[in-house]
């Protein structure tokens, strides 16, 4: 099956606003001074061909600037999962944990 | 507990552990860390569990089913102290197309009454009254801080490196129980990293409903719980499933599936989610709740063939950072709790011989493969193994049942012999008799 040429339209509704609306339930603690994302070789997203990133993170973290070409890392709304680290094609993630108490605080887990 | 009103770097604790040695440091305060430290500060050693979250819990995810009965192997009686949500009475597992739903499941008052058999949880506050009981116990909590290495002296492991300022914590052993990403098993070398055909992400929602919205929809008396596992269009062909389950007053609405798949099909976490609670079969079961919490969450994937050492000179690995999770039968906290256990069974015996070497510490291998653990997770390694790349279980076979099940409940004055040829014939349409049989045996075979 031809599965991976599909490109689904999954909702009527707009899902990039829709997670952004879901966010402002999270509660995080944003460390101001520094991102735990780091993408390391922008030369790279340039080249990626998917940029599969700015699909699969659940919160939408990663978007491609057409205009500025790279990817800009949005690492406040960042709940940690891990995926980003695991799935870029180009293991040009480096991911760490934000500082001790920083990042997301989850409320019911 | 030693956060300082949630002020990271607040509190005074941290600083007077910071050049102690104890016995074990155990790194992770979610279920398989808390257990082992709540086991090893009972048997009288001194240790201390270092937690990044400012609160245990805080970081952590599961799709909520906590077991009875292993639990109990960590603490006696848990469920009457400890905040469960609601004890689970039945289980349905639904089969779901784009309009329709085949179901099986299976409900029990047995399950309503002591000692019952699972219980639904929210992990922040379950993991906060743990940490609670291994603090009681006479362990030493650090919240709010990273632990952002090992500490190796003449090769093997003496303890860990935190975020904090002179922030070195030594110890006999360290239990890494940092969960599936478990940077800290990879700076101890144990492994690389996770293939994407190794992880599963799964978000979920917790929405909020009143309890008696609740036990109307769900068919239950005060306070019993169902669970709901939703496999077929929930995930769009992609190796996973969705769950709803009752909380108190929430529902954990979750779905999740391989991340080589999200990839492949490139698929969004979140509109995955939108689009199965919209799903017409759902939208009853959740009208009127409000969502209150968006969360994500890998699961490690693939069973024993994709675990990492669980032990090396001065180390043991516990839990989701050893990639115990077994997701066919809804397995993963048991796993963690089970092998905390054996890790300080492990630990105790080595200090009996006052040798923490890799040799001593294979114990901690041996016990495990004994068990449950390994056992389940090297069947558990063929079942996922076999299923990966066969979106057919996920997308075709749903349907076909689905079919099946609505031609022949389709009361429309046609022999019911016809419609079993029509069923038939509508299976051989779809796949050839050869796969058929292949399938049918595979999954025997996968289960098994």
């Amino acid at each position: 099956m031809a599965a991976n040429e599909k490109t689904f339209n999954l909702n009527e509704r707009a899902p990039s606003a829709r997670v952004e609306e879901k966010l402002y339930s999270v509660r995080f603690k944003t460390d101001e001074e520094q991102s735990h994302l780091i993408v390391l070789d922008t030369e790279m997203c340039a080249r990626c061909v998917d940029k599969p990133c700015t699909i699969f993170c659940p919160v939408s973290v990663y978007k491609w600037e057409t205009e500025d070409h790279k990817i800009s890392v949005s690492y406040e709304k960042c709940v940690e999962c891990g995926a980003c680290r695991i799935g870029c094609p180009y293991f040009n993630i480096e991911w760490h944990y934000p500082k001790g108490g920083f990042g997301v605080q989850y409320k019911n887990g | 507990m030693m956060n300082g009103n949630g002020a990271p770097h607040d509190d005074g604790v941290a600083d007077k552990v910071a050049g102690e040695k104890f016995d074990v440091v155990v790194v992770g305060a979610g279920l398989a860390g808390t257990a082992a430290a709540y086991l090893l500060a009972t048997a009288g050693l001194s240790v201390v569990c270092i937690e990044r979250g400012d609160e245990p819990g805080t970081k952590n995810m599961m799709g909520g089913i906590l077991y009875r009965q292993p639990t109990e192997k960590i603490i006696p009686g848990w469920w009457r102290d400890a905040p469960v949500e609601r004890p689970i009475v039945e289980e349905r597992m639904w089969l779901l197309t784009a309009d329709s739903m085949l179901q099986a499941g299976f409900k029990s008052n047995r399950y309503a009454e002591e000692p019952f058999n699972a219980f639904s949880v929210l992990r922040v506050k379950f993991d906060k009254w743990f940490a609670e009981k291994a603090v009681a116990a006479g362990a030493i909590l650090i919240t709010s801080t990273v632990v952002e290495d090992v500490i190796r002296e003449n090769g093997r492991i003496v303890g860990v490196k935190t975020g904090r300022p002179d922030g070195d914590v030594r110890a006999d052993v360290v239990i890494a129980a940092d969960g599936v990403n478990s940077l800290l098993s990879k700076k101890a070398g144990l492994h690389g990293e996770r293939a994407p055909n190794q992880v599963a992400l799964a978000t979920k929602e917790v929405i909020s409903m009143s309890r008696e919205k609740i036990e109307d929809r769900f068919l239950l008396n005060a306070n019993e719980g169902a669970t709901i596992e939703i496999f077929g269009d929930s995930t769009m062909g992609m190796l996973g499933y969705g769950f709803i389950y009752t909380n108190r007053d929430s529902l954990s609405v979750g779905v999740g599936a391989l991340l080589s798949d999200f990839i492949k099909k490139k698929v969004n976490p979140n509109d995955l989610m939108e689009r199965f609670k919209a799903h017409p079969m759902l939208k009853k079961l959740l009208e009127g709740g409000e969502s209150k919490e968006y969360m994500a969450h890998l699961i490690p994937e693939g069973g024993a063939s994709s675990m990492p050492p669980v032990y090396t000179d001065g180390m043991l690995v516990v839990g989701d950072a050893a990639g115990m999770s077994n997701a066919i039968y809804r397995e993963g906290s048991n796993l963690a709790l089970a092998s905390a256990k054996l890790a300080v069974q492990t630990i105790l015996e080595a200090r009996e011989r006052n040798d923490f070497s890799a040799r001593s510490l294979s114990r901690y291998k041996a016990l495990l493969d004994d068990s449950f653990i390994m056992k389940d997770l090297q069947m558990y390694s063929r079942t996922s193994g076999y299923f990966q790349g066969k979106s057919e279980f996920f997308e075709l076979y749903p349907e076909l049942l689905v079919q099946a099940a609505h031609e022949l409940l389709t009361v429309d004055s046609v022999p019911k012999r016809d419609k079993q040829r029509r069923i038939l014939r509508q299976l051989l349409g779809q796949r050839a008799p050869w796969d058929l049989v292949k399938d049918s045996l595979g999954v025997l075979r996968a289960l098994t």
